[in-house]
């Protein structure tokens, strides 16, 4: 009886112990002269079964969560005294098919449907999976026939700003230049995001084909992953990947013989959330301070030293492999409205099962929250959910049945951004979050401009003087004036955006603001 | 071979690729632990940049620090799904168990604790790192037996083991 044993080598399964369920599974096995290997695979983003097992046997792929060390002897005795041919294995560990298992079989995964399968790194298992099958198409394709292709598909920016990317490309394609670049925004510094990392961790090939395949789109012959360096497992495996794809032929000179250049590399960030923003990036990319520029000139036109760039996120890079592999058509077809395609969201915060949950846009909030998280860790009420970030609007339970769709939710003054979902149970203050708010757009503004850099220190200090009921009335009319003044003048997002959580936190929990009653007027 | 040296290598190797400045900070801070305020007229000179400029890079970044850190640097998570999970408790633990502040080392200059804003681990709150290891589900008690690990006259390696 032949195994193969998957064990997960991403973040959160080596942050709860996984190589050392690795290590001790290898003397197990060699102890009792079982035959199999073990594999490290990357994670099927169910963080909340983290570390899965899972064991390969008979043709099955039977998974164990979430498992320890010293959980090993014992699963090898329960495999061992299984029934022939079935999938029932007496453990209380046991979860049975892992494709069965309801987080996942219920998901729409387009992006993700490899992550976790195999070995990140082995070539041959993500050709084996229909891997590079979209490049290889696109090299058959000319320029503007790549590009119609991602129009056609309705792919928006699964960054946060949710602009059409097919768009964008086209007027990188316009644009006359000798050089151009393709730049992948890995900077995923949202908290409660974490599916760029899953991608990169799990199934790297699949961002560094839609980079080439960017690149033969728009005619860029040069990439660049600008990836933070909060994510030194993901830095790893891309600089691996990028090795082995450039021996294999799928990067560097004449890439799979089609005459055309794509040479990539990673660039780490150094800890400023405002490097996500797209020009900061950029800025920061040149070896600058990661300051905000000014748009126009957009970067499709004057972008990466000043030559027109395509800067993507990860998950919309991604999924230009899967829609040059399938068709716009299959893309497309999923979704509601003007959001096509899935969205990975990223369950989060005080959950009881977190993770990554890929599906058609238009599902609601209280679905994947109830449907998917069950609940709160903490087995406490849910109080307040923050989606998208922390610029994104703290939703209160009336706002819990918003159908995940760009529109809907700028239509409650909140947003999808990158899909990151953070859940608090009923100890939350929100005060406390408002003030936190601010402190971080203080702490990781890049100082341009005014509303932002002086705004958000300002912004502290009256929180301060409202929780303490401090000439209350005329502060509350200074912190709505201030947020106006933030959101209306600043420069990008990030100071345009903090309003959003300190102005739901005011509108929703003002019993927590202090006073004896929220101002009427 | 002494630092100084060791830089000019560092400058030699990265200032002719594009946008070489970050790459060589990295490069720095990873084979001298910091960047050296003196080492700033020395980059500037290979990078054809002014001193304020070079400056004004080290220091618009959070990963840039400029003087020596303790043996193993200590990243609390103070993101929000980390504080839905109760990371300000941690925070809280974690400063007044070692007696420091963040950005400072203690005294036996084993850790430097600093502030991080996420860590990508967010399903699994609250998130620390230790050098290149995330730890995830950290509780007071498991923060103590990290730091303990760390900081036993034993331990020579990076941190992290689990």
């Amino acid at each position: 009886m032949s195994m193969t044993f998957f064990i997960p080598q991403d973040t959160t399964a080596l942050a709860l112990g996984s190589d050392s369920v690795a290590l001790t599974m290898a003397s197990e096995l060699k102890e009792r002269g079982v035959e199999g290997g073990i594999i490290r695979n990357g994670s099927r983003g169910m963080f909340w079964l983290e570390p899965l097992l899972e064991v390969e046997i008979d043709g099955s792929r039977l998974g164990f969560g979430p498992v320890k060390s010293s959980d090993m002897p014992s699963i090898l005795d329960s495999l061992n005294s299984r029934t022939k041919n079935t999938k029932s294995v007496n453990h209380p560990l046991f979860l049975g098919e892992v494709n069965e298992i309801d987080y996942l079989a219920r998901q729409q995964r387009l992006t993700f449907n490899r992550a976790g399968v195999g070995d990140p790194l082995c070539i041959e298992n993500y050709q084996r999976l229909s891997g590079f099958v979209g490049l290889t198409h696109a090299i058959k394709l000319k320029g503007q026939e790549i590009v119609d292709q991602i129009k056609d598909s309705g792919l928006r920016g699964r960054g946060g700003a949710a602009f059409p990317a097919g768009i964008k490309w086209q007027t990188v394609l316009d644009t006359v230049g000798e050089q151009k670049y393709i730049v992948c925004n890995a900077d995923e510094g949202d908290s409660g995001t974490f599916a760029d990392r899953l991608l990169m961790e799990a199934d790297p090939y699949q961002l560094i084909e839609g980079m080439a395949i960017a690149g033969l789109a728009v005619g860029a012959n040069q990439g660049y992953i600008y990836l933070r360096s909060e994510y030194p497992v993901a830095h790893k495996i891309l600089n691996q990947a990028i090795e082995h794809a450039t021996e294999a032929g799928f990067l560097g000179e004449n890439i799979c013989s089609s005459g055309s250049d794509f040479f990539l590399e990673v660039r780490l960030g150094a800890g400023a959330y405002i490097c996500g923003e797209e020009t900061s990036l950029l800025e920061s990319l040149e070896g600058k301070r990661g300051m905000v520029r000014a748009k126009p000139p957009l970067p499709a036109i004057e972008g990466l030293f000043g030559k027109p760039t395509v800067v993507n996120n990860v998950l919309t890079l991604g999924a230009v492999a899967s829609i040059l592999e399938q068709g716009s058509k299959t893309y497309k077809d999923f979704g509601m409205g003007r959001s096509r395609g899935t969205l990975a969201v990223q369950l989060a915060g005080n959950v009881k099962r977190g993770g990554v949950i890929e599906l058609a846009f238009g599902v609601t909030l209280r679905e994947v929250v109830e449907g998917f998280g069950c609940g709160t860790y903490s087995g406490r009420p849910i109080r307040a959910i923050q989606m998208g970030g922390p610029l994104g609007a703290f939703l209160p339970e009336s706002q819990w049945d918003t159908p995940l769709d760009y529109e809907s939710f700028a239509a409650i003054k909140a947003m999808i951004g990158h899909g990151g979902i953070v859940v608090f149970d009923d100890t939350v203050d929100m005060a406390a979050q408002a003030r936190f708010a601010m402190e971080f757009c203080a702490v990781e503004s890049c100082g341009k401009c005014t509303p932002c850099r002086i705004g958000a220190t300002r912004g502290v200090e009256v929180i301060d003087r409202i929780v303490q009921n401090e000439d209350r009335d005329n502060n509350l009319i200074l912190l709505t004036d201030l947020c106006d003044t933030m959101e209306f003048g600043s420069l990008c997002a990030m100071g345009g955006m903090t309003p959003f959580p300190v102005r739901s936190a005011l509108a929703y929990f003002a019993e927590d603001f202090g006073g004896e009653s929220p101002r009427e007027n | 071979m002494d630092k100084r040296t060791n830089i000019d290598q560092l400058i030699e190797q990265f200032k002719s690729l594009p946008g070489g400045l970050m790459p060589l900070l990295h490069a720095v801070k990873h084979d001298v632990g910091y960047i050296p305020d003196d080492s700033v007229e020395q980059i500037a000179k290979g990078f054809n940049l002014s001193r304020a400029e070079v400056h004004g890079v080290i220091s618009f970044y959070h990963d840039f620090n400029t003087s020596p850190t303790g043996q193993h640097c200590v990243q609390i998570c103070r993101a929000e799904a980390c504080q839905s999970m109760g990371s300000r408790q941690i925070e809280a633990h974690a400063k007044k168990s070692l007696g420091i502040e963040y950005g400072e080392t203690t005294k036996d200059g084993k850790v430097t604790l600093q502030p991080v804003y996420c860590l990508g681990n967010c399903a699994c709150s609250p998130s620390i790192r230790i050098d290149d290891d995330i730890h995830a589900r950290v509780s007071a008690a498991s923060f103590d037996q990290l730091m303990a690990e760390l900081r036993s006259p034993a331990t020579t390696h990076a941190g992290g083991k689990k």
